[in-house]
């Protein structure tokens, strides 16, 4: 990265000259704009920032960023994006996905890339269903789901994408929601600065194949109830007036009322730097209509970046044996000489 | 050690000179007989000889003990000549048990000498090898020189009291052989000694029973009046020059590291383990002190799309991979092509379909290179012909990467990726520099970057992150010329597809032109390409003394084609194109040039041998008289 001074960037420095191509009101939108917004605020140069994505609506993303990019193949960005890392550790990698994208054609990739920790944040656009392809049911719509290829409903159990990410041992875990804008910066910033994989969903409406979607998150009537925000160090608190709260029985979480007896000390407090995983997975797992959903930062923590360990590999067998040097090389088995 | 050998001498013994030998050691996997046919060949390699290998094992990495489908072999040919193949028929076979006698027998010449392990003929032995009765005693076998020598008995005894137990003792048999086959062919056991020292050298027991069994080899060859002569084959003129044994994933790992430092880039290699191509990854994983970055990957997808992403930041992208691979690799190959990025793409072609025949060579992936992608999607592909050979391939695959902004396909098999030949060792300080140009910071204000702004090679820029002003998204979608805007227009697609395949075609300009060996026309021209290179030069050479008016062409370049192919072609009666496949190559001269090509077509995971091109070459000649 340069040492001279930057310039001061603002969000209409993100935008490429490139027509946005998405539906009008797709939810898509929002995060593009909040992206934008929030970029200047990390301080690195747009050249230095590199946005990769695969194949659906979320992933045209890169041609509206002028900074670097890669539109890659379906399910494979993480891939490219490691190689990318692996090769530049000086570069900010993006990794901008679907669900469908992420966690059916490219689960594979997912999973190993969250596991190996590279300095990577994926942000996966999770509208559960395929868009581009037209209205297909995805791997995280619910059973029951009525789409042009699933005519009688799902019969596929869908796939937590964070508990997925948990399980993979990911260092930073965290949800916001495509209308939730001032949450949704303040994440995307949160991963921005995180370093070793982040993972973020994003509840997207796809308002012309899945309309609504998540208008148990997003309506103004419900969303007290439906969504609690988590805060570290915090107890997990929700409802319209605040006045409910989760409570953690053995292993098993429960909705409570605050009051007669029950004070905020009795309830979960969040922890994301909790060094198992145990509670984010819990989290996790909280489903609405159940549970009020989780959207901030389940989980942030530190462990080693694959990119880094490369690097300090190359240093020390640098070390040990010196800077490779090709006649070294081409001398170092048995010879004999012609003359 | 050597010494205290020759004080032990006896018995006269004749010494018979001959100009080369070809021999095999067989045995079941588990008996070392890869082990024992590398030292061979490179105890004969540091005498002088040249030397041409064929090791061949089976996929399993254990298979039964004494089946036939266990057995191992390692065939080495070496010589006082130049020579370009390991051999066609065996002057000496070793038979470590009844399989490998099974299988191998009948490459043995008549007449060629047969050494068994006679301890491991056994009923059960033999009978697991289908054979009714022990074939020792059969009369078949009179054909052969046989020597019955008991080398599980001479095993056991030579390391006697350094507490071994029995199966520790028994696996020291290779050396025991060997040392039997370095006295017979008078070679020394030196390096080998050497060898055991650096391998065995934290198990100094286990160092000194092998020591013990190779010198207890070499010292039943000298003594026991059953071998009356021994051979020598003396140095081969080779080109003046320090020489070492290479093996072919071994050249071409160095090819791409010494490729790297030529044009001051940074080695990145995803990859995901597939025989026979592992051992690229291997070697490249020991050179990290060269700044070599290695990614095991996932899966073959994640390995080339980890190479994409490697190269769109500036790095020398590699991936390797065998036929399956490749397969699951097509849809990114087509994506590198379109982002119009340098890499390497290395097959490391072994028998197919499917996951076919693991361990045995093939060349049937020309058309999968060729075509194996959806779209119009040329891409260059450049072919090795030897394991030295893959040194050089992978220095001018780079150059013609980066000169041209496009991946390149370098084929090689199974038979030059474990085969080994000397090598003449260059200095690295005389090889030419890759010049590779990257566009440098623009101002901010000024004109929007272009990144498929094309060169007079159509070449676009290879703008690297990092650089300021110079910031773009390129995609698989289809892209406006000049601009690399997203554009479903269909003249600029027209335009595209004609402008990538022009770009692949222009190749032809900065690749050598053919040489043939022979005469610029005649009656017949036999044309290669790949690991038969060498089978087709002796063929050739042999057809020439005889006053045969056939002449070669070898094919490094398999797309595009070198710019003189065409008038080679049409130089000669008739075209002869020998491939270890159904008739790939042979389908694209007749499709493009409307040559009338034969085909000499093998595919039973073997090389050819030398006498089936000749063959082919006599019937073509006697039947169009
Ligand atoms: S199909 Fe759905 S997700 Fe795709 S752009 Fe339209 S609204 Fe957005």
């Amino acid at each position: 990265m340069t040492t001279k001074e930057l310039p001061v960037l603002t969000a209409n420095d993100f935008a490429s000259d490139q027509d946005i191509r998405w539906c009008p009101g797709c939810g898509d939108y929002s995060i593009l704009a909040q992206m934008k917004k929030m970029m200047p605020s990390l301080g690195i140069p747009r050249e230095n920032i590199v946005f990769i994505s695969g194949i659906g609506c979320s992933s045209r993303f890169p041609y509206y960023m002028n900074t670097y990019g890669i539109h890659g193949i379906h399910g494979r960005a993480p891939a490219i994006a490691t190689g990318l890392k692996i090769a530049r550790p000086d570069l900010q990698v993006w990794v901008i996905t679907g669900d469908g994208d992420a966690l059916s054609i490219g689960g594979n990739h997912f999973v190993h890339a969250i596991r190996r920790n590279p300095d990577l944040k994926i942000v996966m656009f999770n509208n559960r269903i395929y868009g581009l392809t037209k209205g297909q049911y995805s791997p995280t719509s619910p059973v029951g789901k009525v789409t042009k290829s699933s005519p009688m409903g799902a019969i596929d159990s869908p796939l937590n994408p964070l508990s997925v990410a948990i399980g993979c041992e990911a260092t930073f875990v965290a949800r916001a929601i495509d209308v939730n804008i001032k949450h949704l910066t303040e994440v995307l910033k949160r991963a921005g600065e995180h370093k070793g994989t982040a993972f973020v969903e994003v509840y997207q409406n796809c308002n012309v194949f899945n309309d609504g979607a998540f208008d148990y998150a997003t309506s103004r009537e419900t969303k007290t109830e439906t969504i609690i925000e988590l805060e570290h160090g915090k107890p997990l608190i929700f409802g319209k007036n605040r006045d409910k709260g989760i409570r953690l029985i053995g292993t098993h979480p429960e909705i409570v009322s605050l009051g007669n007896g029950i004070k905020e000390d009795d309830l979960l407090f969040h922890d994301e730097r909790a060094a198992e995983p145990t509670l984010a997975y819990l989290l996790s797992r909280m489903r609405y209509p159940d549970f009020p959903e989780p959207i901030g930062v389940l989980r942030a923590v530190e462990r080693p970046r694959y990119e880094v360990e490369v690097t300090r590999q190359i240093t020390e067998a640098r070390g040990k044996r010196g800077e490779g040097d090709l006649n070294k090389m081409f001398n170092s088995g048995e010879s004999w000489t012609v003359t | 050690m050597a010494s205290t050998v020759s004080d032990s001498n006896k018995t006269e013994k004749n010494v018979i000179v001959l100009e080369g030998a070809t021999v095999r050691l067989a045995g079941d996997s588990g008996d070392g007989m890869q082990l024992a046919g590398t030292q061979l060949t490179s105890t004969s390699a540091l005498l002088g000889n040249d030397v041409a290998t064929f090791p061949d094992f089976p996929a399993e990495i254990r298979a039964p003990r004494g089946t036939l489908a266990g057995v191992s072999g390692y065939q080495v040919h070496f010589s006082s000549q130049d020579i370009f193949t390991p051999g066609d028929r065996l002057n000496a076979l070793v038979a470590m048990n009844p399989a490998a006698l099974k299988t191998n027998i009948q490459d043995l010449e008549v007449g060629g000498i047969l050494i068994v392990d006679n301890d491991s003929f056994d009923a059960k032995s033999y009978k697991l090898a289908g054979y009714e009765s022990n074939p020792l005693d059969n009369t078949v076998l009179e054909s052969y020189k046989l020597f019955r020598v008991p080398m599980t008995m001479l095993t056991r005894e030579s390391v006697k009291g350094l507490g071994l137990s029995q199966k520790e003792a028994d696996r020291c048999r290779n050396f025991l052989a060997m040392g039997l086959l370095y006295w017979l062919y008078g070679r020394n056991l030196d390096a080998t000694l050497r060898y055991i020292e650096s391998k065995f050298g934290g198990k100094p027991d286990v160092a000194e029973a092998n020591r013990r069994a190779l010198n207890a080899g070499w010292n039943y060859g000298e003594t026991t009046d059953a071998f009356v002569s021994s051979y020598r084959v003396e140095a081969a003129r080779l080109k003046p020059g320090k020489y070492t044994n290479i093996v072919g994933n071994q050249a071409l790992a160095w090819g791409l590291i010494a490729a790297a430092r030529l044009s001051g880039k940074e080695l990145f290699l995803g990859s995901y383990p597939i025989t026979p191509a592992s051992d690229i990854l291997h070697e490249l994983s020991k050179y990290k002190n060269f700044g070599v970055k290695t990614f095991q990957a996932e899966d073959e997808i994640a390995a080339i799309c980890s190479s994409i992403g490697a190269s769109y930041g500036g790095a020398m992208a590699i991936t390797t991979s065998s036929g399956p691979g490749i397969a699951l690799k097509g849809e990114a190959m087509g994506l590198a092509m379109m982002l119009e990025l340098p890499l390497l793409i290395i097959n490391v072609q072994r028998g197919g379909p499917s996951t076919g025949l693991p361990t045995k060579t093939e060349q049937a992936d020309l058309l999968q290179a060729l075509y194996g992608r959806n779209g119009e999607s040329p891409l260059p592909i450049v072919a090795a012909r030897s394991p030295g050979d893959c040194f050089d391939v992978a220095l001018e695959a780079w150059r013609i990467s980066t000169r041209f902004m496009v991946p390149v396909i370098i084929l090689s098999d199974g038979y030059i990726a474990n085969g080994a030949e000397p090598w003449l060792i260059p200095d690295a300080n005389a090889l030419p520099k890759i010049e590779i140009k990257h566009p440098g910071p623009q101002s901010l204000n000024g004109e929007p970057f272009r990144p498929y702004q094309r060169d007079e090679k159509l070449a676009r820029p290879w703008a690297i992150p990092g650089t300021e002003g110079l910031m773009h998204r390129v995609g698989g979608l289809e892209k406006q010329d000049i601009t690399g805007n997203v554009s479903y227009d269909a003249d600029n697609h027209e335009h595209m597809v004609g402008v990538r395949a022009q770009k692949v075609a222009n190749i032809a300009t900065e690749i050598a032109p053919l040489e043939v060996n022979g005469p610029a026309s005649g009656d017949l021209l036999v044309v290669s390409w790949g690991g038969t290179y060498g089978a087709c030069t002796t063929a050739v050479e042999r057809c020439q003394e005889r006053g045969l008016s056939v002449a070669h062409v070898h094919l490094r370049w398999l797309n595009p084609f070198p710019a003189n192919l065409e008038q080679i072609l049409r130089s000669y009666k008739q075209v002869l194109v020998p491939e270890l496949n159904l008739g790939q190559l042979r389908m694209v001269l007749r499709a493009k040039f409307l040559v009338n090509a034969i085909g000499l077509n093998k595919v039973k995971g073997k090389p050819f041998v030398i006498a089936e091109i000749v063959k082919k070459i006599n019937e073509m000649l006697e039947s169009s008289k």
